[in-house]
């Protein structure tokens, strides 16, 4: 009764962002995620200063869905010039020239091929910005003092606070044991 | 014997090896000195040796703008485009810029999808030049349509005032999808490099308006597993759009001419000839431009030698392609038995242009030839003045397309020859202006090195 009391009142009202702590090297974050999926935390999140190969296995994270997005808008692309040549050629204006035929793919193909590949562009950039949740000009993990680290060298490895078996203390200890600098709560 | 020959073998292949194995970014930098060195180009106190050569090449700029207004005023008769020359110096220079920026594209896309790990100390860079050069490129079209302010007919859209439509037959109208498609997905793959390296220069920020600056700019990254994923997801994605894309936007280009039944344009080796000789002029302007900023900005540890040579290496494969291309162009002419097509080739080579075609054989096939020794290629002053003679080169050889085929119509008494007025020669000019602000304006303000890339090449390197 008294420790559910004591931890109801560890979390603030506002919520926790969860807890976060720096690695030195890419070999320190990975066993450090390592060690935090064997102890059985699940909500987990790095932020390293450039990607690392093997990280989104460690984690389990499910890959990304931005190719299948891409392929449609740019499968968009190529209807999109189909149907303006033709429009345009056969129907809006059409232009006898040396009496070829009003619309050929002989000749559209660099028009249908340049908007397939424009729109594909689009639909990647803005689709990465998307499932990324960008832009976004307050995230909680900016309260955390080794941020500006991040972009330089440090490796931040945060147990959320939706994980399951989310306690801030525990969690707090749990990354110390393991060889985390600059330890700290993340509020949101 | 035979021991001591395999033994010789054994030894050279080991020292082959280690050459190939040397690290691409020299004296075992942290994370962090990476950091420190790119960062701090764009955060010292604006030298002045920055701003007195920005005074000269925003005046060369200033050239420009008021040459092209003065064409506007006039009409494009100021230039020397005339019958039987219709296409001077304008569609030169256009194909000219458009060709440099393909090393840029050739390096963020193509090497990514081939794993060399080398671009990234020289993509950020390169890119940059792709942006610039194809900013210049575009100018000329757009003048040389005569009333710019109608240039937005070339673009199929609904509020042109003629009640009139595109043909799409005609590959001038392939031209305005390809260049306007190559620049804004040039621009989108340059950005979505930038925003992990914007994001550096937020956090390192001392100011609170370069921190609001950098921070908007940078979108709010954050660098976490989901968004390096998405990232490089996307990265991946545009340098495998951008591939087709790069070889694409000359292919067009060379339709331009390739797609005319005028002797000399019509042929089929255009697409593959005009590509490799963009790739090659683009290099030759990455490799001008890097042996000044690493020596100016003191990077020399990042863009080692290594990268120097390699570019080097680019530039015999590509020139010697190009090369080629020239002898298959006249022995085709001589093989197909057209007249024509053999009146064309042989003036080319002999006629009025003689001294623009050896110009263009020794500067573009023979210069490059140097860099098949190791000495050569790996000498600073070498191979910034080979660099600089293959892109005079390479402008001779879109002058030598365009000027040779056209001058010598089917009909003698249409003759001539084509005379470039001040203002073709200042404009011109002008536009290296326009290039090199640009240029200026990025190494002050942007990272010319794409440190997160770097730092992801270093750690692969450790392991």
């Amino acid at each position: 009764m008294i420790k559910a009391l004591i931890e109801k009142l560890l979390t603030p009202k506002k919520g926790t962002f969860g807890v976060a702590a720096s690695f030195e090297s890419v070999e320190g974050i990975l066993s450090a995620v390592m060690r935090a999926r064997a102890e059985g935390y699940t909500k987990l999140e790095t932020y390293t200063p450039f990607p690392i190969h093997g990280m989104d296995e460690a984690l389990g994270n499910p890959p990304s869905v931005l190719g299948y997005i891409v392929i449609c808008i740019g499968l968009c692309g190529t209807a999109t010039a189909i149907a303006l040549t033709y429009w345009v050629g056969a129907i809006a204006y059409p232009l006898v020239i040396g009496g070829k035929p009003l619309w050929a793919i002989e000749y559209t193909l660099p028009i249908i091929f340049e908007l397939t590949i424009l729109f594909s562009a689009f639909a990647s950039v803005l689709g990465m910005l998307h499932l990324n949740r960008l832009p976004q000009f307050y995230h909680a993990l900016f309260n955390y003092s080794g941020f500006s680290k991040i972009s330089d060298d440090a490796f931040v490895l945060v147990i959320e606070s939706q994980d399951p078996k989310f306690n801030a203390e525990r969690a707090k200890q749990f990354l110390n044991s393991i060889g985390g600098h600059v330890v700290e709560v993340v509020e949101e | 014997m035979a021991q001591q020959l395999t033994q010789e073998i054994e030894e050279k292949d080991r020292l082959a090896l280690a050459e190939m194995n040397q690290p691409l970014i020299l004296g075992n930098p942290s994370y962090h000195d990476v950091t420190r060195v790119v960062s701090e180009i764009v955060e010292v106190r604006t030298p002045k040796i920055w701003y007195m050569a920005l005074a000269l090449t925003g005046g060369i700029t200033a050239i420009l703008g008021s040459m092209l207004a003065y064409l506007v005023w006039n009409g494009i008769g100021v230039w020397g485009n005339n019958s039987p020359v219709g296409w001077g110096w304008d569609i030169t220079n256009f194909v000219f810029w458009i060709g440099i920026g393909h090393a840029g594209t050739l390096i963020s896309a193509i090497l990514f999808l081939f794993r060399q790990k080398w671009r990234t100390s020289i993509n950020r860079f390169a890119e940059a030049m792709t942006l610039f050069a194809v900013a210049c490129a575009g100018i000329y079209p757009a003048f040389h349509v005569g009333r710019p302010w109608r240039a937005y007919w070339l673009f199929p859209i609904p509020i042109a005032d003629h009640g009139m439509w595109q043909n799409f037959r005609s590959p001038l109208e392939w031209d305005v999808f390809a260049v306007s498609t190559y620049a804004t997905v040039s621009l989108l793959f340059w950005f979505v490099g930038l925003i992990p390296d914007l994001a550096i220069l937020r956090d390192r920020a001392t100011t609170k308006i370069r921190r609001t600056i950098y921070g908007v700019l940078s979108l709010g990254w954050r660098s976490s597993s989901t968004h390096w994923k998405n990232y490089e997801k996307a990265y991946t994605i545009l340098a495998g759009i951008s591939t087709p894309l790069v070889l694409s936007v000359h292919t067009i280009v060379s339709f331009d001419f390739a797609v005319a039944i005028l002797p000399g344009w019509h042929t089929t080796i255009f697409p593959p000839y005009f590509v490799a000789g963009a790739i090659f002029s683009g290099f030759a302007m990455v490799v001008t431009l890097m042996v000044i900023a690493r020596w100016v900005f003191k990077v020399e540890h990042i863009v080692t030698m290594k990268h120097l040579e390699n570019m080097c290496k680019v530039m015999v494969a590509t020139g010697t392609i190009v090369g080629y291309a020239y002898a298959t162009e006249m022995f085709i002419a001589w093989y197909s038995g057209n007249p024509y097509e053999q009146f064309t080739f042989i003036n080319r080579a002999t006629g009025p242009y003689y001294w623009a075609y050896w110009i263009m054989i020794s500067c573009n096939v023979l210069s490059p030839q140097l860099f098949w020794f190791k000495r050569m290629r790996t000498s600073i002053p070498v191979m910034f003045v080979v660099s600089i003679i293959v892109n005079i080169g390479m402008w001779f050889e879109r002058f030598v397309i365009i000027a040779t085929s056209l001058h010598r119509d089917f009909l003698p008494s249409s003759w001539g020859y084509f005379h470039p007025t001040i203002v073709d020669i200042l404009t011109f000019f002008g536009t290296f202006g326009l290039f090199l602000t640009l240029f200026l304006l990025f190494l002050r303000f942007l990272p010319m090195i794409a440190v997160q890339e770097v730092k992801g090449t270093m750690a692969a390197e450790k392991h």
